[in-house]
């Protein structure tokens, strides 16, 4: 292995490992919140790339049809748990949030963008789409299991993981996409030794992990969710809502999913079933940090997108073994540094 | 013939109809069946009985299949050679996993199984002399005897008898001293601990035979079909694995069957139907029974077999032999005869609490503490909330370690040793939130007491080697409940009774540890009037029996009808030590209590 070759693996891992750290963060900050162990995240990725793909093919943005029937579910539920409740107060401001913005979403996807829109419309329109999906999904499988035990919670993810497959192979098709790389400056970074594709992809993702981080330590929002975090009883003693806080929570990781699908779709083809195994590397990730460290985490993902760019050189059948295999010595380890995790639980 | 024989007639003379007089077509759908269901059996044990989840049961049973069909193919081993080593393998690489995960949270060990589910599949996809993903073929059919296992009604057949051994396998377990160890774990790793059994031990053993039964299934799977490659054992299977025992329902061994069976018609219904209602080709039924899942999950519904069954109600684990223990002398197994132990002289120190003091970063919870308690007495160690109370009683049971001083038990030091060990040396305890086994029997609750007291391990419990010792713990708990007034409700399920006799389970369970000290933590706590009364001449009586007691409380009224002396803590210090009317004429013990008004 010369120098070259050595300096492309590395800028092909830092470019994976970009979007794995995205994935990652995600996945800390929804199970911290929630307790859920998110395994659907990689399917946010996978809706988003399938979703501009289908823009710029001509055809109609199939995933509208599904996510509106999920909001008019999610208002149903919403209306008749306040029904039963006898509790109608503040009940419109509900139906909007759950109800109105997604149908705008479906609706702007499917009216206002076709095959001629220009490329950041397309991909707007599909991140909103995408993006409108967590809370929905929060609100209709999630928030009806109440204060289920975190296992039961990630069977739940499992499953749902299995329908949003499905759901995917429905409205997209078998057929995989990769998107067209970015338009940039011919002369960006002209004469440095990196391709701009991956500056881009790298300087994207640690310009969204500023603002991630941004939001939770400057807004109310962004503290609400840290408070819920560190104790749900004690957060909903100061007024703060946890299932309202699990719904943001699954907003931001479905917007964050659709970001790493904008990012990632121009390296690699997308099927429909290709989100389980970006998750699945985001949680290698997210395991180093013990599902609690941010910091860790993002840099365990960083290590795995190094580690499989490195392993699909020297091993490329082995690849997907090499990176999950890093489990057990992660597990291992963590096991070790922090052997009372099973008494905070 | 009991009700108890019924069940397995039933599905013995259906297994024998399949065989004999169903078209070839359901032979091979209820072999499938079957299979499955072996597999579903070991993660309801895991799930509905150890609270663990596993999502990689379809790799074991993969590294089953490929022993089995590598060791024929390659090296000509005789079909039914290649069992052992089936099973080995599986139970070696759970093992190896569980070993690693199973002392962190549970979905720690979730999350290890699917990602190894994965590295199996892709991992046996790339291995060329287990065919890679083009797959192993020219699997030999097993022979015995000159019987050929070629047809598929000779493989139901064996699988039937596969599945049969499993069920009786892991119902032995489940009704024996370590199954009820196992059905502690759901309480939390404390409550078995409490009583001497070693929980993380307990998990990978779980684990392992559920990966066993899996490996087992694998092999029976490479016989049938005598063609493997990966896509059986990927995750989705191990996904499918895991509904048919959620959706049958995880709480009994039959669920497994259930929730096989429907899983495995429903899927063919559905892959005929769906395709041509949606207009498309793809396994959608994924997404029927991911939505099945979610609404069992959502509506805690305990899956089908519960349904089945609720008009047969009154059929439950481990009851059988208790009927018939009832009497037999315990000492009739040597190890189980009373501890030839120091006797007690009433008044002599039994334990001793000496200068200790336990931090927790800068805040000093118990502050050089010592006191003593005297064999054959009734010591109450009181306090306002927040005195150091639960902190002291968490430091002699050996949950937490003390920062400073000793505890000793007789002479020995017991700080320092946790909380199994501390058991294991004759200190029994009840919990302050009650933690009994919800769907056990009040006798199997008590017996779990006993588990220091029996020998009998895992393979001897899963073979029914353990009868006459079973027999004779049985005896001992109904002994010990009769001594507490409880063995009218032996075989009542214990979440059905009342606080205050759960209260009373607890400390039967206690009793019986044998222990040489008993302690009790709030046991009044919750209590009404006539409940208190009960408790109070309980513990009176087991005073004239010379059990020597500690009581944590703060209920002053309770404390003072039933203790000899009193040991009183306030912020994290001993205030007074002494008999118990002139502790409480103390006025810095008054104080305390009253706030300085009196």
């Amino acid at each position: 292995m010369d120098m070259q070759i050595f300096g492309l693996l590395v800028q092909d891992g830092l470019a994976s490992g970009a979007v794995y750290v995205l994935l990652a963060l995600a996945l800390v900050m929804v199970f911290t919140v929630t307790r859920i162990v998110f395994v659907p995240q990689g399917e946010f990725v996978t809706c988003s790339v399938l979703t501009i793909a289908a823009f710029q093919q001509g055809h109609a943005p199939g995933l509208a049809a599904p996510v509106a029937a999920a909001a008019l579910l999610a208002c149903g539920m919403e209306a008749a748990e306040r029904v039963r409740q006898r509790n109608l107060a503040g009940l419109g401001a509900r139906l909007l949030l759950l109800g109105a913005w997604p149908l705008a979403a479906c609706a702007f996807a499917w009216f206002g963008v076709g095959a001629g829109s220009p490329a950041w419309m397309q991909t707007a329109a599909a991140v909103a789409l995408v993006t409108a999906m967590g809370p929905l999904i929060y609100r209709t499988v999630f928030r009806p299991m109440g204060h289920a035990s975190p296992l039961v919670l990630l069977v739940a993810a499992i499953a749902l993981h299995f329908v949003l497959v499905a759901l995917g192979l429905y409205v997209f098709g078998p057929e995989g996409s990769r998107l067209p790389g970015f338009e940039l400056p011919a002369d960006l970074l002209a004469g440095l030794p990196v391709a701009p594709q991956t500056a881009a992809v790298v300087a994207a993702s640690a310009a969204l992990v500023c603002v991630f981080f941004a939001f939770f330590g400057h807004t109310l929002s962004g503290k609400a969710l840290r408070a819920t975090a560190v104790c749900r009883d004690g957060a909903r003693l100061v007024g703060i809502s946890p299932d309202q806080s699990g719904e943001l929570a699954l907003t931001i990781a479905a917007f964050i999913g659709a970001v790493s699908g904008v990012l990632i779709g121009p390296f690699t083809t997308i099927y429909y079933d290709s989100g389980f195994l970006l998750a699945l590397k985001g949680f290698v990730g997210a395991i180093v940090g013990g599902l609690s460290g941010y910091v860790l985490a993002a840099a365990g993902s960083l290590v795995v997108g190094l580690l499989e760019a490195f392993s699909s050189y020297g091993a490329s059948a082995a690849k997907e073994i090499i990176v999950f295999a890093l489990i057990v010595p992660l597990l291992l380890w963590r096991s070790l540094a922090d052997p009372h995790s099973q008494e905070a639980q | 013939m009991t009700r108890a024989w019924m069940l397995p007639a039933a599905a013995a003379a259906a297994a024998a109809g399949v065989a004999l007089f169903a078209s070839s077509y359901g032979v091979t759908l209820a072999s499938f069946v079957l299979l499955y269901a072996t597999v579903a059996l070991g993660l309801t044990l895991m799930t509905g009985f150890a609270g663990l989840i596993s999502f990689g049961q379809a790799a074991f049973v993969g590294i089953g299949a490929y022993a089995a069909g590598y060791l024929a193919v390659a090296h000509g081993v005789p079909g039914w050679l290649t069992l052992p080593a089936s099973v080995a393998l599986a139970t070696l690489a759970a093992a190896g996993i569980g070993a690693l995960t199973l002392s962190m949270g549970g979905h720690y060990l979730s999350l290890a199984t699917l990602a190894w589910g994965v590295v199996v599949y892709y991992g046996l996809g790339i291995v060329a002399p287990l065919g890679g993903f083009n797959g192993l073929s020219g699997i030999p059919a097993l022979t015995l005897f000159g019987v050929d296992f070629a047809s598929g009604r000779s493989m139901f057949c064996l699988i039937a008898g596969g599945f049969a051994l499993a069920f009786w396998l892991v119902r032995n377990l489940l009704d024996s001293r370590v199954g009820r160890a196992v059905r502690a774990l759901r309480a939390g790793a404390d409550l078995p601990e409490a009583f001497g059994a070693h929980a993380f031990r307990l998990k990978v053993a779980v684990f392992c035979t559920a990966a066993g039964l899996a490996g087992m299934a694998g092999w029976l799977y490479a016989s049938m079909q005598r063609f493997l490659n990966p896509t059986p054992f990927g995750l989705q299977m191990s996904i499918e694995y895991l509904f048919m025992a959620v959706m049958g329902g995880v709480g009994a061994l039959w669920g497994a069957l259930a929730g096989a069976g429907l899983v495995v018609v429903l899927k063919q219904v559905l892959q005929d139907v769906l395709p041509a209602l949606l207009g498309r080709s793809g396994n959608f039924e994924m997404a029927v029974f991911g939505v099945l899942m979610l609404v069992i999950l959502a509506r805690a519904n305990a899956g089908l077999w519960p349904l089945l069954t609720r008009f047969a109600r009154g059929r439950r684990l481990g009851t059988g032999a208790a009927a018939k223990a009832a009497g037999r002398p315990s000492d009739a197994i040597p190890w189980l005869a009373p501890r030839p132990r120091v006797r007690d002289v009433a008044g002599e120190v039994l334990l001793r609490v000496d200068d200790v003091e336990k931090r927790f970063g800068g805040l000093v919870a118990v502050n050089r503490v010592s006191f003593e308690v005297r064999a054959g007495e009734i010591t109450a160690l009181l306090g306002p909330n927040g005195a150091g109370k639960s902190t002291m009683f968490n430091l002699i049971t050996g949950l937490l370690g003390a920062s400073h001083g000793a505890i000793l038990l007789r002479g020995q030091r017991i700080d320092a040793l946790g909380a199994r060990r501390v058991a294991a040396r004759g200190v029994a305890r009840t919990f302050q939130h009650v933690r009994l086994v919800a769907d056990m029997s009040v006798l199997d609750n008590a017996a779990l007491g006993c588990h220091l007291l029996g020998r009998n391990g895992w393979v001897r419990a899963m073979l029914r080697l353990d009868r006459r010792e079973e027999a004779a713990i049985e005896a001992m708990a109904l002994a010990e409940l009769r001594r507490c007034g409880l063995d009218d409700l032996a075989q009542a399920s214990a979440a059905s009774l009342p606080l205050g006799k759960q209260r009373i389970l607890e400390i039967a369970r206690a009793l019986c540890a044998r222990p040489q000290l008993l302690l009790l933590d709030e046991p009044a706590a919750g209590l009404r009037h006539q409940e208190k009364q009960t408790l109070a001449a309980l513990l009176k009586q087991l005073r004239g029996e010379g059990v020597t007691v500690l009581i944590v409380d703060h209920d002053m009224e309770f404390i003072m009808d039933i203790a000899d002396r009193l040991v009183v803590m306030q912020f994290g210090q001993k205030i007074a030590e002494g008999e118990a009317q002139a502790v409480r004429d103390d006025p810095r013990v008054q104080q305390a209590y009253l706030g300085g008004a009196a």
